[in-house]
């Protein structure tokens, strides 16, 4: 049991997090308890008992009146407070398995690690094949393995930033578990959602996974090299997930003929330049 | 969706709860949901039973009141129901929604000893 959060150690590994929190913990996260503005009720009369009697043993009711997901997003908000500080433009990777993330992350490493300071989170249920397939690019890589867990949360990412320690003014890439239905909810502090959808996948997936696609801000169609073989619509795909989020934005690229891929650099361009803003000290390295 | 999670986070308030206002047990959880949060209210009773086990909360019961849907439509200048985030406004068919509720996932109350 983590000392600092009380987080146990469950079933998620985190490469390099050792549960030993004394080091330069307590920048990262905000352990601070916060006020819940519970309060008790003494409901006499009113108790599921309806005892009027005074000194009688009854239950009594607590108001917590607290969102389910309130914790994740303090750790998330802690998150998005650190690489605001630090200059660092986070993006969450998501899409179902099988899109051609971590190959779509591969050659994106490859395109931009000569220009811009690049790290990864990558999460996966287990295996640390996709951090060695990202570190085997000569890129700073943490794998979090999330166990049972569909999702990774705002507190394994805060983990994962220690031992990792992204460069400032860097850009960070957090591969979330292939899943196109929980991480949806799961705020990690990161600057965009970024959903993959490859056109081997149904085109009306947009739709089938509404909250995925109304949570992300942009939405990278992959592997259109392979168009001519199948029956994919593409117009109808895009209309179908600007139904869910009318402001959308859709890029079609593949990352293995590499078509497209400049369009998706000039996003992560212009976005990084936005995630400057608190460091113009940093804005001119790129 | 990710009910098994949502319950662990649910028992993580709950313990913090019990902590700040000395409780030792409960015997009931009220939690608020709406239509579009995206919880299974069956998958989520099943996780709660599950993850409360053996814990502060162990046999409590479970109430979860459901939250409408409701968005407003752009055309009509009114609020509307809606059953699904994506789904066309009910009276005049347009897209235009935007989603004023039902996406709440909120622990209410409790009933302590």
């Amino acid at each position: 049991m983590c000392t600092v959060c009380g987080c146990g150690e469950g079933e998620t590994r985190i490469e390099g997090h050792d549960h030993e929190h004394e080091h330069g913990h307590a920048n990262m996260h905000d352990h601070d308890h916060a006020h819940h503005h519970s309060h008790d009720h003494h409901h006499y009369g009113e108790g599921p008992a309806h005892a009027h009697a005074p000194g009688m043993s009854q239950s009594r009711m607590v108001q917590i009146e607290q969102d389910i997901l309130g914790k994740n997003n303090e750790y998330a908000a802690a998150n998005r407070r650190y690489f605001n500080a630090h200059g660092v433009l986070a993006l969450n990777l998501v899409s179902s398995p099988g899109s051609g993330k971590t190959t779509l992350l591969t050659r994106t490493i490859d395109d931009l690690k000569g220009e811009l300071k690049l790290s990864v989170i990558e999460g996966d249920q287990q295996t640390a094949n996709d951090a060695e397939r990202i570190r085997a690019t000569g890129v700073k890589a943490v794998q979090i393995n999330t166990g049972k867990g569909c999702h990774l949360d705002g507190h394994m990412v805060g983990h994962a930033l220690e031992s990792l320690q992204p460069d400032d003014g860097s850009v960070l890439f957090i591969e979330n578990v292939g899943n196109l239905v929980c991480p949806a909810a799961f705020d990690l502090g990161e600057a965009h959602k970024v959903a993959i959808l490859s056109v081997t996948e149904g085109e009306d997936k947009p739709v089938k996974y509404p909250d995925m696609f109304h949570a992300a801000d942009l939405m990278l169609l992959n592997k259109t090299d392979l168009l001519p073989y199948l029956d994919f619509d593409v117009q109808k795909c895009i209309d179908y997930a600007r139904r869910v989020n009318p402001g959308i934005r859709v890029l079609q690229l593949s990352a293995r003929s590499g078509e497209g891929m400049a369009s998706w650099y000039q996003w992560i361009r212009a976005t990084r330049q936005v995630a400057l803003i608190e460091r113009p000290d940093l804005a001119a390295s790129a | 969706m990710h009910e098994l999670s949502l319950c662990e986070s649910i028992l993580r308030v709950i313990e913090q709860s019990a902590a700040e206002q000395g409780f030792r047990r409960v015997k009931t959880v009220w939690l608020e949901i709406g239509q579009l949060s995206g919880v299974e209210p069956e998958a989520m009773r099943f996780g709660f039973d599950v993850v409360m086990r053996d814990s502060l909360a162990d046999g409590a019961g479970l109430e979860i009141i459901e939250l409408p849907g409701r968005a407003w439509c752009m055309q009509c200048s009114r609020e509307v129901a809606v059953r699904q985030r994506f789904a066309e406004c009910p009276d005049c068919g347009s897209f235009q929604l935007q989603v004023t509720g039902g996406d709440e996932m909120r622990i209410k109350e409790l009933e302590v000893d």
